[in-house]
């Protein structure tokens, strides 16, 4: 396990610069998640660090050694794709040995068996071991190429959405798993997504990418308190924070903006607000209000009827303010 | 009430469509059949008018079959005097057979040789095509490659003529460089020919598997070689089949280049078995036994790659 520290790094196909001066250090031990719509650079950037494609300009050090000339055998990192992924003609434990028996690793048979075993295990397929690769559901077969990763000890692990084909509850199961996995490994994982729970639940660190750009890179909790602009505001919060023009609210206000999430809404004093309807899912409803021709959506409680065209009475409570490009106004 | 599905064939409409391929089957099938009995045949019987096709029948259409043909297509014989006769019994089943036109056997005829010929150049030819046409595909499929498409037209574009057309100067060429009737010569004129088929069907294999693979296992600390040898070669075995039964087709009958290139050394069995000349005319019986064992090795191939072939057609299009 090691440092990985990105200096500078840029990365264009043609016209489009897909990784625009992107400077970040992954701590050795750290597990940070790269958050950002597609487009934004987070593919790039993972294939940038495996050496699948060559930097522009700016430098990358993995535990402390230039690796920019490096091919990726030599840059020992593990890495899952989103598809695609498993060698088809090969049968799932061949799969698993395959990188512990490149000619790198040159693992013995006996070891190999016994961490094929034990990864099996972890990811509850060890029935599956002898079947082919492509007789597997989507499910197990992105459960296998996350096992081709973890079968090795590499620098570090980088993963591009891997849970993002599977169903719901077994995406639950293997966040928890890969959170513990990290816990136990103390490995360092650069993960991809941009599933916000999954950002929230398993990263020590979040990296938010805008167009090539990284806008900003801290713990889960700073990104989610203190962002920096309305559209780092808007990766990390469901229902999303609430973009509204700040008079819309009496008072004095700090920027031309204001931002509210569900929690900075206070229900029952302030300016009119009509109910367009409630979504109630259970655990909590999702209001969702007009005020003025402007929408917002927030939570209320689950056991509360609305009526058709009811007005509620809200009023901001701790708000975010932005000015009229977006960035943050403190 | 049986389900009822309106894209899954009915019944009777499979009761025909089984009908008319079996009926089609049994048509191409005839010529086939008819070289492999006349194989069998005397040469008074294979000429015989009406015709006889029924093995060991006393009817009008029977006629008894022989080894006749086999015999005369691997031994070269001569004619001797009934005192060499009578001091010489026959040795063999093949002595006996040749016994009844006066004629005994004095040694193996050219039709082995010219059959090895014609394995070496079609199979060497298969598998230097293949070879380069692999390597090829892949660069073109994988790796940025200044004016590709004018390369890869260029490669086409050495289809576009029957190679026939060129006979005159590959003939004088081939003479200057010391290429005619060798082994060498013939493989690279029909490497030549296959070679575009080869890399314009491998590239499309080759485009329709992942680049995912190949990228998982150089981060999986493979080489880019290893990693085409490990990972993009097993999957591109049906595209290699299929290309392989293609070019060794062309090679194995390939006629007019071989009777222009090939007089002794490196003669194939086409130019070679129409002139098996018999007593008093052509020996069909001798002709169509070497056809049937000419027509053997590319059967037996296919029939082995057949799978591959099936899928293969598809030229790489749906995968899966």
């Amino acid at each position: 396990m090691a440092e990985v520290a990105l200096r500078n790094v840029t990365k264009a196909f043609g016209d489009t610069v897909a990784v625009n001066d992107v400077s970040m250090t992954i701590e050795d031990g750290a597990f940070v998640v790269l958050l950002g719509p597609t487009g934004a650079g987070k593919t790039t950037t993972l294939r940038l660090i495996s050496g699948l494609e060559s930097l522009d300009a700016g430098s990358i050090h993995i535990g402390g050694r230039d690796v920019g000339a490096d091919t990726p055998a030599q840059r020992d990192v593990a890495m899952v794709f989103q598809q695609y992924s498993l060698y088809p003609h090969m049968s799932v434990r061949d799969n698993l040995a395959f990188p512990l028996r490149s000619p790198i690793l040159r693992t013995p048979e006996d070891v190999i068996d016994r961490k094929i075993r034990q990864i099996a295990e972890v990811l509850q397929i060890p029935h599956k071991l002898d079947n082919k690769a492509t007789e597997l559901s989507g499910g197990e077969m992105q459960r296998v190429s996350i096992g081709r990763a973890l079968v090795r000890d590499p620098q570090i692990y980088l993963m591009d959405e891997p849970l993002s084909s599977l169903d719901a509850k077994l995406r639950a199961d293997l966040r928890v798993e890969l959170k513990r996995i990290h816990a136990d490994l103390g490995s360092t994982l650069l993960y991809v997504t941009h599933d916000q729970i999954e950002a929230m639940t398993m990263a020590t660190h979040v990296g938010v990418l805008e167009s090539g750009r990284l806008v900003q890179y801290g713990t889960p909790k700073e990104i989610y308190e203190n962002p920096v602009s309305v559209y780092v505001a808007s990766r990390l919060g469901l229902p999303r924070i609430n973009i509204l023009p700040a008079d819309l609210f009496p008072g004095a206000h700090r920027g031309a903006q204001i931002g509210l999430r569900p929690e900075n809404i206070r229900q029952g004093e302030g300016i009119e607000a009509r109910v367009l309807r409630a979504e109630h899912l259970g655990d909590q409803t999702r209001l969702h209000l007009e005020v003025r021709g402007h929408g917002i959506t927030t939570l209320t409680d689950p056991h509360r009827d609305y009526g058709q065209s009811e007005t509620i009475r809200i009023s901001p409570h701790n708000p975010l303010y932005f000015d009229a490009s977006g960035a943050r106004v403190l | 009430m049986s389900s009822f599905s309106i894209t899954a064939p009915s019944g009777r409409v499979k009761w025909i469509a089984g009908t008319l391929v079996i009926f089609y089957a049994l048509i191409t099938m005839i010529p086939l059949v008819w070289i492999a009995i006349t194989g069998f045949k005397s040469p008074a019987d294979a000429i015989a008018y009406p015709p006889k096709y029924i093995a060991g029948s006393d009817s009008d259409a029977g006629f008894t079959p022989t080894l006749e043909g086999y015999v005369n297509l691997f031994t070269t014989r001569t004619r001797q005097t009934q005192e060499y006769l009578e001091a010489n019994p026959p040795e063999t089943w093949a002595d006996e057979i040749v016994r009844q036109y006066d004629m005994v056997i004095v040694g193996p005829s050219k039709f082995g040789e010219r059959f090895l010929n014609s394995v070496i150049i079609g199979f060497g030819s298969t598998f230097l095509s293949v070879f380069l046409g692999t390597l090829a595909a892949y660069a073109f499929s994988r790796f940025k490659i200044p004016l590709a498409d004018d390369l890869l037209f260029f490669i086409l574009s050495t289809r576009m003529m029957p190679p026939i057309a060129v006979a005159i100067p590959i003939f004088l060429m081939y003479r200057q460089l010391g290429l005619s009737d060798t082994h060498l010569g013939m493989i690279l004129l029909y490497s030549g020919v296959n070679i575009s088929l080869a890399v314009w069907l491998l590239k499309s294999f080759i485009d329709g598997i992942p680049t995912e693979y190949e990228e998982a296992a150089l981060i999986d600390g493979y080489t880019r070689f290893q990693a085409f040898i490990k990972v993009v070669l097993p999957q591109a075995a049906t595209g290699i089949a299929s290309t392989a039964i293609f070019c060794l087709i062309f090679s194995w009958n390939e006629y007019a280049f071989a009777v222009l290139l090939t007089t002794a050394n490196a003669q194939t069995a086409p130019p070679f078995i129409p002139t098996i000349i018999g007593v008093g005319g052509l020996d069909w019986p001798a002709i169509a036994a070497g056809v049937t064992i000419f027509l053997l090795p590319v059967m037996i191939f296919t029939v082995l790659l057949r799978k591959h072939l099936l899928r293969g057609i598809t030229f790489g299009a749906v995968r899966k």
